[in-house]
């Protein structure tokens, strides 16, 4: 049975378990809905639960386990080739061995395929006394195209796992069927009017939610874990302090490398800070303004307008950068005030990133301006304020907390921004005060690092999980910081 | 506490305040209001009653302009203070509401200390040059709302953290913190207890001698124990407005007399 059809029949049981216990619960209680200790829905659910949730984890448990504990028993028949001695060779072991496994299962399907429509004939179980150039030409025939020769040893193996893949199948559906039932009887066993089948049921939907919301935390953890495990291995072959004392960033393909993250901090929050000199008091002033002072009509006009920016790829930032924002500050400003002539600048990247997240600040906190209780402006109305100081006094203090978030928002994409940084700000690692000189950031080299040549042994790679892993804490620094600020806030004010 | 004012000796010497002629306000196609008449006294506490939504609150806040900040309101008729139209375009509404201050329904403490909400108002029509000044202010303020005690040694602390009742003469302080010359109340003590309640009736007979005061309110005892003028209103129009003793005692129309004693409402 293949998997969909499996997925189906517990579908179909679990439904028929549905309208049985919920006929059961009802018949139980003689008819009479109020002497059932919960809706007669809750005990189908509870029924359709008890026969779902165990086949699918036997499902679900077969389809991991398997391909493992086939390859393991396959593997023990290829042959082995190689003695381990240092790091490297057991790698490059553990490759081939992969290589050859892959073979061996794309030659078991190709042969799969061709028996099932007709093409071949079967082959002995073991592969033995089958003429390897004819199989190979039939498999070509039936549209099969293998990487290389076929031997009889992974013929043998390649028969070896279409054996055990038939009983794993057929296995998988019997216990998928049994749990399923088992569960069915034990639904029908347990429903009678005084069993709490919505409790168990909402108990069920808890553990969905715990699994739902700890799916983002486990990928957290996740990411933690694959970036540290790199950056300790960097930290190997390059010492720690001069990584994060460093001055200068020059890497080298040949050796002699070095990695200053220094350079590349500052650039990164002389970036951040310039898009934020531009998005804060932009998106604030339209925020205000859509949300204090437009007529509805206006604001369903302009809302939307602004919004459109946040939908353009920041790649077409980038190049209006590259070739309007960047000459445009080079020829009218950095070379009149003597600032240098350089085409991609801080500056540049830095405003137009600032035009980004404009949409960012203000749409959410138009949103935020507005829950603000319409009796708080009354209030100040009423003593006789303007708008300006009931703006600025009542509306904004009591907007704080979530405009500090959108800011905050704001900054950490300007933070990880990428593409508008590389082309208009440039590559080059500086340490400059010079805000029309061009620098870089972490994000633009952590991709400059791991394109072309990717050898995951080298400090040149792996300096990109350090420089990941920096960014990771600086950005949480950030956060958990602005968790404090907004916490002491609402404290005082709430 | 309980005393009964006299009325007419009060009333007479004084001059009006605010009059209202043929006022008419409509929410988009609902006419809530329709042709009232009511002159405010100087010097006099005024009551607004009637049943719930028939036009009280919307009535007093035609007489700070309060209704411009709702879109779809839209009022008509005569409405002076002083001999003066506030609905003159030449009027700016933020003057005319530092004279007629207002105390609202819902208290609406601002998400400040207790302190600053009080010096809101002085803040900022300057009333005051130098802190200790300021600080004189709120002291009084916070002593007349029959607060300070209270919250003497937490001017600090947010005035959100207050109860209710205690948030609600916070409003009251930060109303009279401006020294309006009409002060509106709407229904003030709804959350307050009786103590309470007693303290700010004895405030609004005390802010009587400086200006006029017009109080919504759902208590007949309590229009009457301060009240020196009654305005009954129902279903939008004005059905009596005369003195005060006179409408409790005396009601020319059934319509008070059943919704004083009960009947309807
Ligand atoms: N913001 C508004 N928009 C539309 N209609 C309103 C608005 N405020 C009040 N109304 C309507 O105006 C009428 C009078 O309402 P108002 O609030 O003045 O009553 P009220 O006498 O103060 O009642 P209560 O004693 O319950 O406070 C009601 O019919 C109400 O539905
Ligand atoms: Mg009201």
């Amino acid at each position: 049975m293949s998997t969909v059809l499996l997925l189906g029949v517990v579908l179909v049981l679990a439904a028929m378990a549905f309208v049985l216990c919920r006929g059961r619960a009802l018949a139980s209680a003689g008819g009479d809905m109020r002497r059932l200790h919960s809706l007669p829905e809750a005990y189908g659910w509870h029924g359709a639960l008890m026969v779902a949730l165990p086949a699918l984890a036997v499902l679900v448990l077969w389809l991991i386990l398997q391909p493992v504990v086939i390859a393991r028993s396959v593997g023990a028949i290829l042959p082995v080739t190689t003695t381990t001695q240092t790091a490297d060779e057991a790698q490059s072991a553990q490759n081939a061995e992969e290589l050859a496994l892959m073979d061996v299962r794309r030659l078991a399907a190709g042969i799969d395929s061709a028996v099932s429509s007709g093409q071949m004939a079967e082959v002995a179980p073991d592969g033995a006394g089958a003429d390897m150039a004819a199989l190979q030409e039939a498999l070509a025939a039936s549209g099969v195209a293998l990487g290389g020769a076929i031997t009889p040893e992974t013929l043998a193996a390649a028969q070896k796992y279409r054996s055990l893949s038939a009983i794993g199948l057929t296995a998988r559906t019997v216990f998928t069927l049994i749990a399923a039932l088992a569960g069915l009887a034990a639904a029908i066993m347990l429903t009678q009017k005084d069993f709490r089948a919505r409790n168990r049921v909402e108990a069920v939907i808890k553990m969905l939610l715990i699994a739902a919301s700890s799916v983002a935390i486990l990928t957290t953890v996740g990411i933690i874990y694959s970036m540290l495990s790199e950056t300790l291995n960097f930290f190997r072959l390059y010492p720690v302090s001069d990584f994060f004392f460093g001055l200068t960033w020059s890497p080298n393909f040949r050796g002699n490398s070095e990695f200053g993250l220094i350079p590349l901090v500052w650039g990164t929050l002389y970036i951040t800070l310039i898009s934020m000199l531009v998005a804060v008091p932009l998106g604030l002033f339209s925020a205000i303004y859509l949300a204090e002072y437009a007529s509805p009509r206006t604001r369903n006009v302009i809302k939307p307008l602004i919004e459109v920016i946040a939908g353009i790829p920041t790649v077409v930032f980038g190049l209006f950068a590259l070739v309007t924002v960047g000459p445009f500050l080079r020829d009218w400003v950095a070379q009149p005030l003597g600032l240098g002539d350089s085409g991609s600048s801080v500056m540049t990247a830095g405003i137009v990133i600032g035009i980004l997240n404009i949409p960012f600040v203000s749409s959410l906190s138009d949103d935020i301006i507005n829950a603000v209780p319409q009796s708080l402006r009354d209030g100040s109305y009423g003593l006789g304020a303007t708008k300006s100081e009931t703006i600025r006094q009542v509306v904004l203090p009591a907007a704080l907390p979530g405009i500090v978030g959108a800011i905050l928002m704001a900054g950490s994409r300007a933070i990880g921004e990428t593409m508008i940084v590389s082309m208009g700000a440039g590559a080059a690692a500086k340490l400059d005060l010079n805000p029309f000189e061009a620098m870089t950031t972490m994000t633009v080299k952590i991709v400059g690092q791991l394109t072309g040549d990717t050898d995951f042994a080298s400090p040149e790679t792996l300096v990109a999980f350090a420089l990941g892993m920096t960014l990771f804490v600086i950005t949480l620094g950030l956060n958990v910081l602005a968790l404090y600020v907004v916490r002491k806030y609402r404290e005082q004010y709430e | 506490m309980n005393k009964m004012q006299n009325p007419e000796t009060l009333v007479i010497a004084n001059a009006n305040k605010m009059t209202a002629r043929k006022v008419q306000v409509h929410y988009g196609t609902n006419h809530a209001i329709k042709d009232v008449d009511v002159d405010i006294l100087d010097k006099t506490v005024t009551a607004f009653i009637g049943p719930s939504g028939c036009g009280k609150s919307t009535f007093l806040r035609c007489l700070n302009r309060m209704n411009d900040t709702i879109p779809v309101c839209r009022v008509s008729g005569e409405l002076l203070l002083e001999g003066e139209n506030i609905y003159d375009p030449r009027v700016d509404p933020v003057q005319l509401r530092a004279k007629v201050g207002m105390v609202f329904q819902k208290p609406n403490p601002f998400p400040k200390s207790i302190y600053d909400n009080v010096a809101y108002g002085p803040r900022i029509h300057g009333l005051t040059r130098n802190k200790a000044e300021l600080d004189a202010i709120v002291e009084s303020c916070l002593k007349k709302a029959a607060l300070w005690n209270e919250v003497k040694d937490r001017l600090d602390s947010p005035g959100t953290g207050l109860s209710g009742g205690q948030q609600q003469r916070l409003c009251i302080a930060r109303a009279i913190a401006t020294s309006p010359e009409v002060l509106l109340m709407d229904e003030p003590c709804s959350a307050l207890d009786p103590i309470a309640t007693a303290q700010v009736e004895e405030l609004i007979d005390e802010l009587r001698s400086q200006f006029s005061v017009v109080i919504v309110t759902h208590s007949m005892q309590q229009a009457a124990r301060v009240s020196q003028k009654t305005a009954f209103f129902h279903l939008g129009h004005l059905v009596e407005f005369g003195d005060t003793g006179q409408i409790f005692t005396n009601p020319g129309d059934p319509r008070t007399e059943s919704y004083i004693s009960g009947r309807i409402g």
